[in-house]
């Protein structure tokens, strides 16, 4: 049962390493706009987005500003509605999807079905584009979204190699969007509940992780502990910079072992991919940290914008430039970086 | 009085060693479960059993009056999974449940009818009324859903209910894994050390505290979740089946349990005592009280 790649659709070319990037705040929509930024995405002030933290996202008047400066200066913006509805809260996400058409976004993410047979139906001009937390990972689940709500971009769980987005480049006519930098998820988006597991809050619902309400920082005689709900997540000697306890992130004892059980805390950087991601037809890379601070958002826009122009101007002669990386590992969190699953050295 | 409650043997999340398997099974199928999950859902290197071995006890459980569903994996990377996939999907007479939304397509394209696993993020009436749109007859809610958000739903006409109610739960899915990662060993030339824990690794805070399981690409709750002492709250729910998820030792004791419990054999006072000793971890149940997943209301 293969998917046919009609004509019809592949008239219009693809677009090409798209750079679009967080704004968590209009500050940083701004920066993410003066330094080069194809798209910025945003979410509003509620649990419709999976970056739900307190002082973060939009009411309706920043994203009226936001929208208007961005399209002065011909960026699109996106909107996250990447959480899941629930029986009694189903009005305020759609609702939230009449606000993006109103406030003329460029195009809306989701990940609930419903939500996307709504927005289909009530604003057919609006378009969509399949958020991560919707988890698929291969060109069968993409296709079905495409043929059932007329899905136009998918962004991809950070789980697949870049052989593996490749094949599903091949077999869908569906723009492919990949996280490009930033923080790292281990687990497929959207397929874990550890927070709520250890918290009560997932992404799936609540539209945050490890949030910040669960969190306790305590200076203990054996060093500096952070627990979530309780939860001792990690235990920091005082030559150690403590992190923030995202779960997957701390230290556990597995057979009288102690370490990063499941993931040290790295980000995500695949700026020397850059060449293969051309070649292959990726549409466009995101940049993670909606949560993150206006510097941050401008100083990693600059240095994508450089690298992607410089990689459309001659792939072949590509390279990450010293400096660019320089100035990605002053903003990173943790100081280690990751090629994640894109390039496998566990596999 | 017997409940009309179905009791289900959801799949086996676990890599044991063929033998085990099959007489597991074997044993299952003088079980009091009305239905039973097959196959591998979380990862595509183990190969103990293969489709046609799944195939055998589908046939061998049919014939012992059970249903027999086949479930899909639930992270699917590659080509080699979709043809993996496919061949489940064109299996002929057994149900298939999906596990993501490439099976639902291919579902879907077949026309048959098929059970909507817990992994299909199913949050809300529209979703769950589209499903049943693509053929979907059966869901399972995500394992972290509320009871109140449970009893929130509209349930469409025909479409039956199952909840997971025992287990260690499935909570992530990534295409690392952790097994691998705690032998140094790459996950290609894992040497298969999932084998060596039938129940998976326990993960521990640093205070001891017995906080998740590893289990290959899959991380489970350290505690086992169990609705047993809470039967009495699904009357006047929509609920039609229990999923009670496998494990090593006792899983007999643990399906006896639950149909005595719903049948008002076991009166519910006695549920805590008669499971204890066939407990392989604390127990949990905060998720169906809309709290943290590891919390847990009553004192075994």
């Amino acid at each position: 049962m293969k998917y046919i790649l009609g004509n019809q659709e592949s008239v219009m070319p693809k677009p090409l390493l798209e750079l679009i990037c967080p704004a968590g705040s209009l500050p940083a929509l701004k920066a993410a706009v003066d330094h080069g930024a194809d798209g910025v995405y945003l979410g509003l002030k509620d649990n419709t987005n999976a970056r739900n933290f307190s002082g973060l996202n939009f009411d309706a008047k920043a994203l009226a500003e936001g929208v208007r400066y961005a399209h002065a200066k011909n960026c699109k913006v996106l909107m996250a509605l990447n959480t899941y509805p629930q029986p009694t809260t189903l009005k305020r996400w759609q609702q939230a999807v009449d606000t993006a058409a109103t406030a003329g976004l460029d195009a809306i993410i989701l990940a609930d079905p419903g939500l996307m047979a709504y927005a289909m139906k009530t604003h057919p001009q609006l378009r969509l584009h399949l958020s991560v937390q919707g988890s698929a990972t291969n060109y069968e689940a993409i296709n079905f979204y495409h043929e059932h709500f007329g899905i136009q971009r998918a962004v991809v769980p950070r789980v697949l190699s870049l052989p593996q987005v490749e094949n599903v480049v091949q077999h869908t006519h569906v723009e492919i969007e990949l996280f490009g930098f930033g923080g790292l998820c281990v687990m497929v988006e959207g397929r874990c509940l550890l927070s709520s597991y250890a918290c009560g809050d997932s992404p799936n619902t609540f539209g945050a992780c490890s949030p910040g309400h669960a969190v306790r920082w305590q200076q203990t005689p054996k060093g500096m502990e952070t627990r979530l709900n309780g939860v001792l997540i990690d235990r920091y000697a005082d030559h150690e910079k403590a992190g923030y306890p995202t779960l997957c992130k701390g230290r556990f004892e597995v057979q009288g072992e102690t370490y990063y059980a499941l993931e040290e805390p790295t980000s995500l950087n695949t700026l020397e991919m850059l060449p293969e991601m051309h070649r292959i037809g990726i549409a466009a890379i995101k940049i993670e940290g909606r949560q993150r601070s206006p510097a941050y958002v401008a100083q990693v826009t600059q240095v994508w914008r450089a690298a992607i122009d410089a990689v459309k101007r001659n792939p072949a002669a590509f390279k990450p430039q010293a400096a660019w990386l320089a100035q990605l590992d002053k903003v990173s969190e943790g100081s280690m970086h990751t090629l994640g699953a894109y390039y496998r050295p566990w596999k | 009085m017997t409940s009309p409650i179905k009791l289900a043997l959801g799949p086996l999340l676990y890599y044991w060693p063929r033998d085990k398997v099959l007489s597991f099974y074997e044993q299952a199928a003088a079980w009091a479960v009305d239905t039973v999950y097959l196959g591998e859902t979380v990862c595509s290197r183990r190969h103990e059993l293969r489709l046609d071995d799944w195939l055998y006890l589908a046939e061998m459980l049919t014939a012992a009056g059970k249903e027999v569903v086949l479930s899909t994996q639930t992270l699917i990377e590659s080509e080699s999974d979709l043809k993996a996939l496919r061949k489940v999907v064109d299996n002929g007479p057994f149900r298939v449940e999906a596990n993501e939304f490439g099976a639902v397509r291919l579902l879907f394209e077949a026309g048959m009818a098929f059970v909507a696993g817990p992994a299909l993020n199913v949050y809300n009436p529209d979703t769950l009324a589209l499903l049943a749109s693509w053929g979907a007859v059966r869901w399972v809610p995500p394992v972290e859903m509320p009871r109140t958000m449970l009893a929130a739903m509209p349930i469409p006409a025909g479409m039956e209910t199952e909840v997971f109610a025992y287990g260690r739960l499935p909570l992530a899915f990534s295409s690392r894994c952790f097994t691998a990662r705690h032998y140094n060993l790459q996950k290609d030339s894992c040497q298969f050390r999932c084998i060596d824990h039938p129940e998976g690794l326990l993960m521990n805070t640093r205070e001891g505290e017995g906080f998740l399981t590893i289990n290959g690409t899959q991380t489970q709750s350290g505690k086992v979740h169990t609705l047993a002492l809470r039967l009495d709250e699904l009357v006047g729910m929509p609920v039609t089946g229990l999923r009670l998820s496998p494990q090593a030792q006792h899983m007999a004791e643990v399906v006896a349990t639950f149909r005595d419990a719903l049948d008002g054999v076991l009166p519910t006072a006695q549920v805590a005592a008669r499971l204890q000793p066939f407990l392989p971890a604390l127990a949990c149940d905060g998720y169906w009280l809309g709290k943290a997943g590891l919390a847990y209301t009553h004192n075994m």
